[in-house]
């Protein structure tokens, strides 16, 4: 099952990389995982996506907790939360005919075009993960991808629930 | 305020974080700070043969005493040669500080010379770290090293101090803080009051309930409230390896160890439980044997500090988080006005099953006229140090024999490399215990194996005059291996044997200490005697065994707790 992990941790050198030896050393998956500074720049701000049933989320956010430099960690997926990610791909735009089929599906997606060259358009897309694969697939049909780059997942809670000193 | 160098800084706070004694080996990274070492008296060095040995040697020094154990080595390959040691330490839960010189700041990350990425080595195997980067964050890093392996779960945490920080032409203002707080590190002791709740009332209800000890009692220091627990309660109580001496060995209550080598009575109880009362433990492969045939009729009450522990291999049932001490306390508490004289009615039956599965007497085993056999050794040894001696063992045969046959009164005197199962702990293990404790009688059990994967300590202990007591049961080959091969391979010995040993008794002379061989059983308990009468001497035993003696029980692998083999011949 899809999970997402949000994880406060100190923001110190090392930090991360501790993180993400817990997933490897004890073979969980990571999907896709972002990283930042928050609002107060001594705190580190994790989104971790990963597959895993009850029993090894279970191990993971204990193992991820037991990190000295943790200070939280919620499993977003356990409640109602909002995700986005972020998607800037490049695609060839060698004719008209693709020009406007791609155009097309960026007002569809409710996407933007951020840059324009001769041969290809480089088009930004937030939502969801699943809406950014729908994307990327769309587009395909249309024209060639030349490369991608996705940011991962980031999310919060809904409601009252914060993640927070 | 007081200014000094980076290298005075650390022996300094060293001090101030009450060390005594650190094991280690110069080099070039880490000269600045032996240069500081040798104008102070407060914190003392003992210079090792090889790195790993210092790593073991504060181990046994920590486990003996509960106090942190501290190594100091140069970069590279001083720091890595330390990477077994704290991979044993963290197996087994050993508070311990390894301080690692490094290549100064600038020349991180350009494969200078003896530079390793020891942060990044020891990730892994290590509670925390941290890379230190200025001088005047030395003390700071100190005392939260030291605060962090000795709290909560205990761990090694290692230190990289970059020569350029520790410069001792820079002169920086030294401020030890007062206390550490960590906003990120708040380790849980008190258990969840309704977790206490439902564990007492599952006990209570219990009919044949067993208490399952490990390691975190002695961590905790809680071997007397467990006791008390275990006498209250009236249940029978079994330990880990790493439990050993928590409840005496000796006490009535007390059905031996568990798992593999475990004995009959342990794993039988196990097995037939409806109620296992887990304290400090993990329910390790090496206890459980098939978790999907684990225990079938046992609720589990799990009990740990280390909330990933519970429910790693086996679910809890009931998992408590918290520290042994606190929680006991906390069911003391709840069994206020707990009828003792009705609970031992209530398990009268319990105990009578528990005696049948006694009567077996499944350690029992045959002398021999021409051979001595290795169990005869450990009893021996009990004998001859009364059942007090702090014994350390190195890994293999001889290490469950003097788990089986040296049944321990009292806890941290059984230290043993556990988890990690680290061949050559045991010989620098005992060093550090003796260190720790000068007047104690401390031996090592070993094997022919074992003792030379860190033989060149000979030479540290006459230097440091260390009188340890060798007790090395040679058997001509890697014991367990070939008991392995045996069983499981039709007795093909594939690189089990030691062909060309070498004369023990002399090498133990060339390092200027006594050596004994004992060969014929009739020899053996004067021999000791003899080892014992030597106070102030390292004596080196070599006590040759019989080759084909086996360890049992043995469980049956993929089977339950109590499918166990209980001779070549017999199994359950």
């Amino acid at each position: 099952m899809r999970r997402i992990l949000s994880v406060l941790m100190e923001n110190e050198p090392g930090a991360l990389s501790r993180l993400v030896g817990v997933f490897s050393q004890r073979g969980y998956n990571v999907d896709s995982l972002n990283v930042a500074p928050t609002d107060d720049k001594s705190l580190s701000r994790l989104t971790i996506v990963t597959e895993a049933d009850d029993k090894v989320i279970e191990q993971i956010t204990k193992q991820v907790n037991k990190l000295i430099d943790v200070i939280k960690v919620i499993d977003l997926s356990d409640g109602v939360h909002v995700e986005r990610e972020l998607m800037l791909i490049k695609v060839a735009t060698r004719s008209e005919s693709v020009r406007a089929e791609v155009k097309r599906n960026v007002d569809i997606f409710r996407a933007q075009i951020i840059d324009v060259d001769n041969a290809n358009y480089t088009i930004q897309v937030t939502g969801t993960s699943d809406k950014l694969d729908g994307f990327a697939h769309a587009i395909s049909q249309s024209t060639e991808i030349i490369e991608v780059s996705r940011s991962g997942v980031c999310g919060l809670a809904r409601g009252e629930k914060a993640l927070r000193l | 305020m007081e200014m000094m160098s980076g290298a005075a800084m650390v022996v300094r706070a060293l001090k101030d974080v009450g060390v005594k004694h650190v094991f280690g080996y110069p080099g070039g990274s880490v000269l600045d700070i032996y240069d500081a070492l040798y104008v102070q008296d407060d914190v003392e060095h003992i210079l090792v043969r090889h790195e790993q040995a210092a790593a073991h040697m504060a181990d046994g020094y920590a486990r003996s005493t509960g106090n942190t154990g501290t190594v100091l080595v140069t970069s590279g390959p001083g720091a890595t040669n330390t990477i077994t040691g704290i991979a044993t330490a963290y197996m087994d839960s050993v508070p311990m500080v390894v301080l690692s010189g490094q290549v100064p700041t600038m020349h991180i990350g350009e494969d200078a010379f003896q530079e390793t990425d020891m942060i990044g080595c020891s990730r892994p195997i290590v509670k925390h770290s941290f890379l230190v980067k200025r001088a005047v964050d030395i003390p700071a890093a100190i005392a939260k090293a030291y605060h962090i392996a000795n709290t909560g779960r205990p761990g090694p945490v290692v230190i990289d101090l970059p020569k350029d920080i520790v410069n001792p032409l820079e002169e920086h203002p030294y401020v030890f803080p007062e206390s550490v707080q960590m906003r990120s590190y708040n380790p849980t002791l008190k258990g969840h009051n309704k977790q206490i709740k439902k564990a007492i009332d599952t006990i209570k209800a219990a009919k044949q309930p067993v208490l399952y000890i490990g390691g975190g009692v002695i961590a905790s220091e809680a071997s007397e409230e467990v006791t008390r627990f275990a006498e209250l309660l009236g249940c029978p109580v079994t330990s880990t390896l790493m439990g050993l001496g928590a409840v005496s060995g000796i006490h009535e209550q007390f059905v031996g160890m568990l798992g593999m080598h475990g004995t009959f009575e342990a794993n039988k109880t196990m097995h037939n439980a409806d109620c296992i009362i887990a304290l400090g433990a993990r329910f390790d492969d090496r206890v459980t044997n098939n978790v999907a045939k684990f225990c079938p009729n046992a609720t589990i009450v799990h009990v740990d500090i280390d909330p990933t522990s519970i429910s790693k291999t086996v679910s809890a049932h009931i998992p408590v988080v918290g520290s042994i001490e606190t929680v006991l306390e906390q069911f003391f508490e709840r069994l206020k006005g707990f009828d003792k004289s009705a609970q031992k009615q209530s398990l009268a039956d319990w105990w009578e099953q528990i005696t049948q599965w006694r009567n077996t007497k499944c350690l029992d085993y045959k002398l021999d006229k021409e051979q001595i056999k290795p169990q005869e050794v450990v009893q021996s040894l009990y004998k001859h140090t009364n059942g007090d001696a702090y014994v350390t063992s190195d890994v293999g045969q001889h290490q469950m024999f003097a788990a089986l046959y040296y049944p321990f009164a009292k806890p941290r005197r059984w230290i043993n490399s556990g988890g990690a199962g680290t061949m050559g702990f045991g010989f620098p293990a005992a060093m550090g215990v003796q260190i720790a404790h000068p007047d104690a009688v401390v031996a090592c059990v070993t094997g022919d194996g074992s003792i030379q994967m860190n033989i060149q300590e000979l030479a540290t202990c006459l230097q440091y005059n260390i009188p340890v007591k060798i007790i090395s049961i040679n058997n001509r080959a890697l014991g367990m291996v070939r008991q392995w091969q045996d069983m499981i391979y039709k007795g093909r010995h594939s690189h089990s044997y030691m062909d060309s040993l070498p004369d023990f008794v002399k090498l133990a002379e060339a390092y200027g200490h006594i050596g004994i061989r004992v060969d014929k059983p009739e020899e053996l308990d004067d021999a000791m005697a003899r080892c014992f009468a030597e106070k102030d001497r390292l004596v080196f035993m070599d006590i040759r065994v019989d080759q084909n003696e086996h360890v049992y029980p043995m469980q049956i692998k993929y089977g339950a707790m109590d499918d166990m083999r209980l001779s070549k011949t017999e199994r359950t």
